[in-house]
């Protein structure tokens, strides 16, 4: 099997994640979709490391995680507060800015 | 460990290695679909668990030990339970609606993701990456090892910067969350006060229907004329719909019981086993089965 395939299923997962955020409506949901989208990009990295030979792709994976995790807390203090104050999750129901 | 080291490290992948992706590769998409269609939010995010726990797989097949077993205490471990923390908070029931705001943008962005899918795929098909190197020489000295006097080293900077921004995150995440309160609490007797003054229901509310056959609280009460009433039931289960009608037949063998426990007594027998408020009339008839059983109690 040609290590590429690794690269093939990032795409694909990373594709699926892109789709969900446009997608779907539930802020929870596009955000597990964003959640999706580095998971693809890191097995990308660790494949890369791998086929160059190098850790350096693996150390780039490990502060994708770290910075996401960061995000997730933060992201999801935003979606509890906007969910208090206007009792949905819905990313069309928060639209006070639209004209 | 070595056996696994050595796995990653040759310049072909292995039949095991083969099998194991074209098995793993295909449920990892499953789950990913799954997130992205599946209209409950918890059901996507047990399927990206899912895939995040084989993705891990991945990693370990890829050599990256350390980062496999960290994709799973992070990422399976934190992250999801994070989210189902959160999605516990906003409300486990929160399906997508299926209105559209914008006209089309559900077949656009569709399209768009179709596009963008194809532009990686092909791109990645164009891209040599004939020579493919292996891990062996980079994990000779252990995986850990190796990450570790990279990150120390070459890269000590970023992961300062690193702690900085997860400290960052931490409290800004306490900070977005944490409530001020603006009033002050009631006191017990403001409340009473406030509730004498309004004069909608002064004495607490009347208690479900517990009676013989049943003990669970979403049964209303029944009045003295047989209707249920609903001013009995928790506001929570009338809000959601959940209140349990009573049975006609438990209102006729309630009417049979008081029968029964008047002929035991040798009182006249109740005006009829009619329940539902025909002929009782309500407390005030003088014959009903459960108030008199009641007052003879009291008199013992």
């Amino acid at each position: 099997m040609n290590p590429q395939n690794y690269l093939y299923l990032a795409a694909l997962l990373f594709t699926l994640g892109a789709s969900g955020v446009l997608l779907r409506r539930n802020a929870i949901v596009v955000f597990m979709c964003i959640e999706l989208m580095l998971n693809a990009a890191n097995l990308a990295l660790v494949t890369f490391s791998r086929m160059h030979g190098n850790l350096d792709g693996q150390i780039m994976a490990f502060f994708v995680m770290v910075v996401a995790a960061a995000e997730v807390v933060v992201g999801l203090a935003i979606i509890v507060m906007v969910y208090r104050s206007r009792h949905s999750a819905s990313v069309d129901d928060a639209s006070l800015m639209k004209l | 460990m070595s056996t696994l080291t050595t796995l990653a490290a040759e310049t072909s992948t292995s039949t095991g290695e083969a099998v194991q992706f074209w098995i793993l590769a295909p449920l990892a998409v499953l789950g990913g679909l799954g997130t992205l269609l599946l209209r409950r939010a918890v059901h996507s995010a047990l399927c990206l668990a899912g895939t995040m726990v084989l993705l891990a797989l991945f990693y370990l097949a890829n050599g990256a030990y350390f980062l496999g077993v960290v994709q799973i205490v992070v990422y399976t471990g934190a992250v999801m339970m994070l989210f189902l923390f959160v999605l516990m908070l906003v409300g486990v029931s929160a399906a997508d609606s299926f209105k559209e705001t914008l006209a089309g943008q559900r077949w656009l962005a569709a399209a768009c993701g179709l596009g963008l899918g194809l532009l990686l795929i092909a791109g990645i098909g164009q891209a040599s990456t004939g020579s493919f190197t292996g891990l062996a020489e980079a994990n000779g000295g252990g995986n850990v090892e190796g990450l570790a006097s990279l990150l120390f080293t070459r890269y000590v900077v970023a992961f300062e910067v690193t702690g900085v921004l997860l400290t960052i995150a931490a409290l800004g995440a306490t900070l977005l969350t944490h409530r001020e309160r603006v009033e002050r609490n009631k006191t017990q007797r403001e409340q009473a006060e406030e509730r004498v003054r309004s004069g909608v229901q002064l004495p607490p509310l009347p208690a479900p229907g517990v009676y013989a056959r049943h003990n669970g609280v979403d049964i209303p009460g029944l009045l003295p004329d047989g209707t249920p009433s609903e001013l009995t039931v928790n506001p929570t289960l009338r809000g959601r719909g959940q209140v349990r009608e009573v049975h006609g037949q438990a209102l006729a063998d309630l009417a049979a019981l008081e029968q029964r426990t008047s002929a035991y007594q040798g009182r006249p027998s109740p005006a009829g086993p009619a329940p539902r408020g025909t002929a009782l009339g309500g407390a005030a008839a003088p014959g009903d089965g459960a108030v008199s059983t009641d007052a003879e109690e009291a008199r013992k």
